[in-house]
């Protein structure tokens, strides 16, 4: 295995001839076929035909204006529009309208009310009391500014050379426990915007401390 | 299937797969799809290992790179993913529904009879017909690309005969969870 390993070259259409052209030996190898294009919409990431049935139909729509004018006459211009109706009735076309339109609207709120709650949700920096001198640090909420909190842990371990794992708090959400008072740092990186811990509104990041106050 | 599916809370783990159960799979998607084995190759090198992501209620991802290839339900058949159709459109028998049930599906119902009799609908012909619990994607009146992949529930002959019912069975269409995930 590790042999045919080996000699096969990285081409892959090459590649099968120690195996599988032993049944079709008389022909070439063939050459595969090579996938067919698809233009997906970089806005709800459907195929461009089907933005109509997505949530963002206005979004989509002014998106491929500006990028590929001429996809969007193939799409959205009146003949177009008037076959795509096909074998639907008018009455049934308008109520798809409307119900598309009553759609959008409800992302677009959707959209709003998780920016909001992402906007008013807090980072909290928490100092906690170990034995004596030694603390650790959690670090809790991060996963509402959408930053991995597996990765931000090992960026955290990497950064001080210490233990950060990402444990369940009694709340039973995911927080990263560092090792190591290192609190004022992380509050400097998430200010920086370091490595994965970007986009933290530095207004929602506070630090506290638990148990005995001990001097700065 | 994939209506609702987080990766964080549903999958369980990822593990690469031994190359006597690749080869075995290789032949059994080979027997399933009308695909070129070159074609195969050229997607699913033999060399780029395959890793089988198991998540809840026995489904199972197959990826290669991170990119979600085909998926199995319990011991059925390997349903291609939604963006591996696109690419190559051929490799299923195709059915295609009226544009009214396109809403429908979009939101993850099963295709019913009369969407796939009506004139918007496309069966293939008598001699071509599709028997039972087979996979079949799904196309939508006057579109180019497939919108989601399927198992029939009777064969097309007596979809056109019974014209009443569950037709085909959604496994994934375009914007489900799985179509979200581009990579896992």
């Amino acid at each position: 295995m590790g042999k045919k390993r080996a000699q096969s070259p990285p081409r892959p259409a090459v590649a099968e001839g120690d195996g599988a052209s032993t049944s079709q030996t008389v022909e070439p190898p063939k050459e595969p076929r090579p996938p067919q294009k698809v233009f997906y919409c970089e806005v709800c990431s459907f195929p461009l035909e089907y933005c109509e049935f997505g949530s963002s139909l206005t979004k989509c729509k002014e998106w491929l204006k500006e990028e590929h004018p001429d996809l969007y006459d193939k799409y959205y211009s009146e003949e177009a529009l008037t076959t795509k109706i096909g074998t639907l009735s008018l009455e049934a076309q308008a109520k798809l309208d409307k119900e598309a339109a009553k759609k959008e609207a409800k992302a677009d709120a959707k959209a709003d009310a998780a920016l909001k709650k992402k906007l008013a949700s807090q980072v909290t920096i928490k100092r906690i009391e170990r034995t004596k001198r030694k603390h650790v640090t959690a670090i809790h909420g991060l996963e509402a500014f959408s930053i991995d909190l597996k990765k931000a842990a090992k960026q955290l371990a990497g950064r001080f050379a210490t233990g950060a794992s990402v444990t369940k708090n009694a709340q039973g959400l995911d927080e990263i426990v560092v090792q190591g008072d290192v609190s004022d740092e992380i509050f400097d990186m998430l200010e920086k915007g370091d490595g994965v811990l970007k986009g933290v509104p530095i207004a929602n990041v506070e630090i506290v401390e638990d148990k005995k106050k001990k001097a700065e | 299937m994939f209506k609702k599916f987080s990766p964080a809370t549903d999958i369980a783990t990822h593990t690469p797969l031994k190359q006597s159960v690749q080869r075995n799979l290789r032949a059994d998607i080979l027997a399933q799809w009308a695909i070129e084995p070159e074609t195969l190759e050229a997607v699913w090198p033999k060399k780029e290992g395959l890793v089988l992501v198991k998540c809840r209620e026995h489904i199972a991802i197959y990826t290669v790179g991170a990119e979600p290839l085909f998926f199995q339900h319990f011991d059925g058949p390997y349903y291609p993913t939604l963006r591996f159709l696109h690419k190559y459109p051929y490799i299923l028998p195709q059915v295609q529904v009226d544009r009214g049930a396109i809403r429908f599906l979009l939101a993850g119902a099963h295709m019913m009879c009369p969407g796939l009799t009506s004139p918007g609908g496309r069966l293939p012909p008598a001699e071509a017909a599709i028997p039972a619990e087979r996979m079949v994607a799904i196309h939508a009146e006057g579109k180019e690309h497939a919108v989601g992949v399927g198992l029939t529930k009777l064969s097309t002959e007596e979809m056109k005969a019974v014209n009443k019912g569950v037709g085909v069975e959604t496994a994934c269409y375009l914007g489900d969870d799985l179509w979200a995930l581009a990579t896992l």
